[in-house]
């Protein structure tokens, strides 16, 4: 129970995470017998729709300006213009690859630095103070910095990326590498296992859940980051097609493409999931999966 | 003997950091990096005077009062949604949406909706902050115990005391993971906000030292953005302790055995 209440609560993301009392499974059989709901699926597209119908009616009933906020028929109609268009898909490969490559290097660079501060006592203490202090620091205050390094290129993008995201995966896998259990690192020492093999066969496979959940947070972290830069900066993307749209009052075409933005951050959340769940395939937290 | 040495594994790497940081720049120019010295002197003269008042403080002001009320209203509407099944599966498709909108794209729809004005700004971190606190009270209120659940209803507490005996302890670590998020994201946005519509608050300031090429002065205006994340986070730890002292203590026991 503890180990999985670990994975779990790094996966909430913060310090506490889901109490060690509430495995999530307990949860889903709470309903009392003889009251039926109709089927989940239908209720979720109850919501979807109500959501539509009532942003529909919004507008077409005056409450607000039509011209501020377009009814959902509108959006939807300027939407699917766009996905006919090269100019959004350019846009669209642009934002993605900003995010791919921000998040695999900082994948790469996390992972590394992780695994060697992480294995020595020494270095996680020497270095924990100047991490406490980097992490916090709000990767939107690197802004002007980027500009004046990279102006509106995408190494702009890059650098707000790789920051934001490095400290989601870097403290995860510390925590990660830190949690190897001693009686397995003890047993793989006296079957004689080398350093690479150990890091390999015991350190790797505690690690992995943990690094996991840091690159789903670090993935929409990036995405945020991503839109912000397009958006303020104005490197090429989505981001800086909502503010051209903005400005040249091109307003359902706007709200078209923040739905589109909502649309693909869903994506990145559905496709990280399902890594998460097939490389974990062999770990118990993955069947009691607390959505997060 | 144990505190002087943890004073010095604290201190070691950043003065380190700093000597190195004042050697590099020693006698160059850089154009780009200012010295420490310069650093620090700008820092002061830029920042403790007049713009404590008329850039900073409202600044901060604004942060608090949105990350607040976001945190009020995520929890609130969280325990409504989490403890009723069917409002669950009716609203998690459009929340988890909600959530997945990078937020910062939320500042030019509500600059439209809303003008140029501190609430708008203030709107801007409560729609952006919300949803991490509420997806996470939703979560927490769902995963409550049945064992606990049910001693609770066989005991006759119902109403305000079980929401306040029952529901929000066993939620508490995750409504506290879920505020952690909403305090980064929430000055992230106070940022945002500023950059992108103000011509006031620390952003603003930012961008505008930033365009007119006063490099220490915008470095100087890092270190600020980042002292503010460095304060909340160590606001946000030590009221978290107090809070979930029970479950660290809980997590401690586990952990040993």
């Amino acid at each position: 129970m503890t180990r999985s209440a670990m994975i779990l609560d790094k996966a909430a993301g913060g310090p506490g995470g889901v109490p060690a009392t509430a495995p999530a499974g307990a949860a889903g059989n709470r309903s009392r017998p003889g009251r039926k709901w109709p089927a989940k699926q239908m209720l979720a597209v109850a919501g979807i729709l109500g959501f539509l119908l009532t942003w529909e009616l919004i507008p077409r009933l005056g409450l607000v300006e039509a011209r501020f906020l377009p009814p959902a028929s509108d959006v939807l109609a300027a939407l699917a213009v766009d996905l006919q268009l090269t100019a959004f898909w350019a846009a669209v490969a642009e934002t993605l690859v900003a995010w791919f490559f921000g998040l695999a290097a900082a994948v790469a660079l996390a992972v590394a630095a992780g695994f060697v501060v992480g294995s020595s006592q020494f270095l996680r203490r020497f270095t924990h103070s100047t991490v406490e202090f980097l992490r916090p620091i709000p990767s939107v205050a690197l802004i002007p910095l980027a500009v004046l390094l990279f102006g509106v290129k995408i190494q702009s993008s890059l650098m707000l990326i790789i920051y934001a995201s490095f400290w989601q995966i870097f403290i995860q896998v510390l925590y990660g590498v830190a949690d190897v259990d001693n009686v397995a690192m003890q047993t793989a020492r006296s079957y004689g296992l080398g350093t690479a093999a150990r890091v390999r066969h015991v350190v790797f496979p505690t690690a992995l859940p943990y690094l996991m959940t840091g690159v789903r947070l670090a993935a929409s972290v990036a995405l945020i980051l991503a839109i912000t830069a397009e958006l303020i900066i104005g490197s090429p993307g989505l981001g800086r097609e909502i503010a051209l749209a903005q400005s040249g009052g091109a307003i359902s075409g706007m709200y078209a493409l923040i739905l589109a933005t909502g649309l693909i951050g869903v994506l990145i959340n559905l496709v990280m999931r399902f890594i998460e769940r097939k490389t974990l395939a062999w770990h118990s937290s993955i069947r009691s999966e607390v959505v997060v | 003997m144990r505190i002087i040495k943890g004073i010095l594994y604290a201190l070691a790497l950043p003065t380190l950091l700093v000597l190195l940081w004042w050697a590099s720049t020693l006698g160059t120019k850089s154009f780009f990096v200012p010295t420490p010295g310069t650093l620090v002197a700008t820092f002061a003269e830029t920042w403790l005077g007049d713009r404590m008042r008329t850039d900073v403080m409202p600044s901060i002001l604004r942060l608090f009062v949105g990350v607040s009320a976001a945190i009020i209203i995520g929890i609130v509407a969280g325990l409504l949604i989490g403890s009723v099944k069917w409002l669950r599966a009716l609203t998690e498709p459009v929340l988890e949406f909600f959530r997945a909108v990078p937020p910062p794209v939320l500042v030019p729809v509500l600059m439209l909706l809303m003008g140029i004005s501190d609430a708008m700004k203030v709107v801007v971190i409560i729609s952006g902050c919300i949803w991490p606190v509420l997806l996470n009270t939703i979560e927490g209120v769902r995963a409550i115990d049945g064992v606990l659940s049910d001693s609770a209803h066989t005991y006759g507490i119902s109403g305000w005391a079980r929401v306040r005996y029952l529901v929000l302890p066993s939620a508490g670590p995750q409504i506290l993971a879920g505020v952690r998020q909403c305090l980064s994201i929430g000055l992230i946005l106070m940022v945002i906000s500023e950059m992108f519509a103000s011509s006031s608050g620390l952003g603003f300031t930012i961008v505008q030292f930033q365009r007119s090429f006063a490099v220490p002065e915008m470095w100087s205006g890092i270190v600020i953005l980042g002292l503010i994340g460095v304060a909340m986070s160590f606001i946000f730890q030590f009221t978290e302790r107090r809070i979930l002292r029970w479950y660290h203590g809980l997590r401690e026991v586990e952990n040993a055995a």
